[in-house]
């Protein structure tokens, strides 16, 4: 399965929910915002939101600006 | 007639976009040397409002997160850096609330790569569809009359003129423009974008600006904190001097001490 992830194509063995895909890349749930296919995922969906093929995955956070 | 003046300094509450804030100098988060010194500018500007951008994580390198520098009393105003259409602007917009730190959104949309001036058509529809979805909508604006008009008539908490292109530090190039907006546009007019010196937002505050933000200048420093510290107080004394009321400049002396008296 080959997912679009922050512009990055990335290949799957196995589905993988948003909660585990973050768990990996350690990244903190509460820092970031996802949006999935251009939907926003709340987080409380994280756990239970499974990636599938072609999906367009967007994570993003608060940087510094102006 | 002291203590009544200084009350009225001390009333001097600037309400926006839902909220009463007690400073008129609003700072962003962009370009320090180090986000490690955020915390320090914040509490020596006394500033309120505070600017962030959004982005894509990068899982490739483990950066800090601007986010543990912000105190927790601060309103947060993201804004849609990035965007290049109205549509783009929304989708930040959504992503950005979606952070739940509240629906302040300062809107961006820029197409011109080198002088980063902002698309006031394209404004002006974001702004119209994010008042809708309850968003308080601070637009970054060319000092344009029309648009400022259409972006009071879409519901805008304020309207944000540049002084000069983003981050040149060349001050107020746009003064006769924004103080027509000063003049004429009955929301706030928060000066944004081009302040280098205090001086420059002490003129526009002067001028009877609300407010002023300022990142680069104050970032780029050599001393953030020292130099926030000196737009507060410019922002302040502008301030003051715009309640004051100024006086009447002349082309010819007038004295200052009796003209009667003199020893003979």
């Amino acid at each position: 399965m080959l997912v679009t992830i922050n512009g990055e194509d990335i290949n799957f063995n196995k589905s993988i929910t948003i909660e585990n895909f973050l768990k990996e890349k350690d990244i903190d749930t509460d820092a970031v915002v996802v949006e999935l296919n251009k939907q926003i995922i709340p987080s409380e969906d994280y756990k239970t939101t499974y990636l599938s093929n072609k999906d367009i995955l967007e994570i993003l956070r608060f940087v510094g600006g102006g | 007639m002291k203590e009544i003046k200084e009350r009225t300094i001390d009333n001097d509450l600037f309400n926006v976009g839902g909220k009463t804030l007690t400073s008129r100098l609003f700072i962003g988060t962009g370009k320090y040397a180090s986000d490690d010194i955020i915390p320090e500018v914040c509490e020596h500007t006394g500033a309120c409002v505070i600017t962030v951008a959004l982005r894509r994580v990068d899982f490739n390198s483990k950066t800090d997160n601007v986010m543990q520098h912000i105190p927790k009393h601060m309103q947060l105003m993201p804004n849609t850096s990035g965007a290049r259409t109205a549509d783009e602007a929304v989708r930040i917009a959504r992503l950005a609330r979606a952070m739940g730190c509240g629906n302040w959104i300062k809107i961006e949309v820029i197409t011109d790569n080198r002088y980063l001036l902002p698309d006031g058509y394209e404004t002006v529809k974001a702004t119209d569809i994010l008042v809708r979805e309850g968003f308080s909508v601070f637009p970054y604006i060319n000092p344009d009359l029309y648009v400022a008009r259409a972006l009071v008539n879409a519901g805008a908490s304020a309207i944000m003129p540049l002084g000069a292109p983003i981050g040149t530090n060349r001050g107020l190039r746009t003064e006769e423009m924004i103080n027509i907006l000063i003049e004429e546009i009955d929301i706030p007019v928060i000066v944004d974008a081009g302040i280098g010196k205090p001086s420059h937002a002490c003129m526009a505050m002067e001028a009877g600006a609300d407010a002023c933000l300022v990142n680069t200048a104050i970032a780029t420093s050599e001393n953030p904190t020292l130099m926030g510290k000196a737009f507060a107080d410019a922002v302040n004394a502008g301030r003051r001097a715009y309640l004051a009321g100024q006086a009447v400049a002349r082309q010819l002396a007038s004295a200052s001490s009796p003209l009667t008296g003199f020893l003979s």
